[in-house]
């Protein structure tokens, strides 16, 4: 996820990621890593490199940095859980892919290129 | 292009939800889906975040999930009954083509594709769910995924600046970040296609980026490009 600030979002953490801040720590799915006390609305990001092994990198010359994907697990999948995906159609109209709960879902990822 | 097994299997119970890797957005891919009126949802993700997500790495990428929301399937090579762009690749080639797009044919001609076997298998598992021999358990889904090693995290966090600085109009300075993601995690072909393609729409060699699809192809051999679903 791109910040612009290195106080992370906690809300736009776990939109991004799926990481979700509780009392227990960050969890996700099954997983869930201790974290240091935090305020409840923003965690510094080098507490995720840290904790999360989430890799920062800046752009100087912009003044922002993304934040990479977790290695908890050390594959791309930490659970077999689908991950929540909310993306826009052709006319930006925003869909959940947990709104197909009940089917069984085909995701096919193509590309223009 | 998956529309005719849409129609097929969404009253069986399953929906296709087709999902363009874009960091052109809309202006990359809406002719595309206009032109496949897809009575499914067909999503744009201008961040490539199925990588970061899933493990997607190439497309055409298929995941199964079942009705409860699990994963039966990871990423893998996915075509609806025939590998399309066989089907474009011509007989007879005119005797003044650009020698790379001769290349570029006879790579393509040489990567395995296994499309019947795919909707064989996609048909079974819709009728039978659970049942069907090709849905997979929870720990088979997660030993199956992309193992994430530090160089690939990287990638990924590069990457995402790369498309942001793109989409933001910083094509430029977009170019470093692109680079050092195609660098980190080479397997990427999502990370190099899109990126050569700014440079070049046939994704010849240029002089922004080391690589070029053909050639590229050819180093690590066309029988590598897709992981084949195992059945």
């Amino acid at each position: 996820m791109i910040l612009t600030s290195l106080d992370v979002d906690v809300a736009e953490l776990e939109r991004r990621t799926g990481w979700a801040l509780k009392p227990q720590g960050a969890c996700k799915a099954e997983f869930c890593v201790p974290m240091p006390a935090h305020d409840g609305k923003t965690i510094p990001a080098a507490v995720l490199t840290d904790r999360l092994g989430m890799p920062l990198v800046a752009d100087d010359a912009h003044g922002i940095w993304a934040l990479g994907p977790d290695m908890v697990a050390g594959h791309a999948l930490a659970s077999a859980e689908a991950p929540e995906l909310v993306l826009p159609d052709r006319n930006g109209e925003t869909f959940l892919l947990s709104s197909l709960r009940g089917s069984k879902v085909l995701l096919l990822a193509w590309a223009s290129w | 292009m998956w529309q005719e097994l849409r129609t097929e299997l969404f009253p069986k119970g399953l929906e296709i939800v087709t999902i363009a890797l874009d960091v052109g957005g809309v202006e990359a891919a809406g002719r595309f889906i206009d032109y496949a009126k897809p009575d499914h949802p067909s999503l744009i993700d201008a961040a490539h975040s199925l990588d970061e997500l899933y493990g997607v790495v190439n497309v055409p990428t298929g995941i199964w999930i079942d009705e409860a929301g699990m994963i039966v399937r990871p990423p893998e090579a996915a075509w609806p009954g025939k590998a399309v762009f066989r089907e474009m690749i011509p007989k007879e080639l005119p005797p003044d083509t650009d020698p790379w797009v001769v290349k570029a044919l006879g790579v393509t001609s040489r990567i395995p594709t296994a499309p019947e076997k795919y909707v064989e298998a996609l048909r079974d598992w819709v009728a039978r769910g659970g049942e069907s021999p090709y849905a997979l358990s929870p720990d088979e889904v997660l030993a199956r995924s992309r193992p994430r090693p530090p160089e690939a995290a990287l990638a990924a966090a590069h990457f995402e600046l790369g498309q942001h600085l793109h989409r933001a109009g910083f094509p430029d300075d977009a170019v470093p970040h692109f680079r050092e993601a195609h660098r980190l995690q080479p397997e990427n072909w999502t990370y190099k296609r899109q990126a050569w393609s700014f440079a070049d729409p046939l994704q010849r060699p240029n002089d922004v980026y080391e690589g070029d699809w053909a050639g590229d192809v050819e180093k690590i051999g066309p029988e590598n490009y897709y992981a084949l679903p195992d059945f």
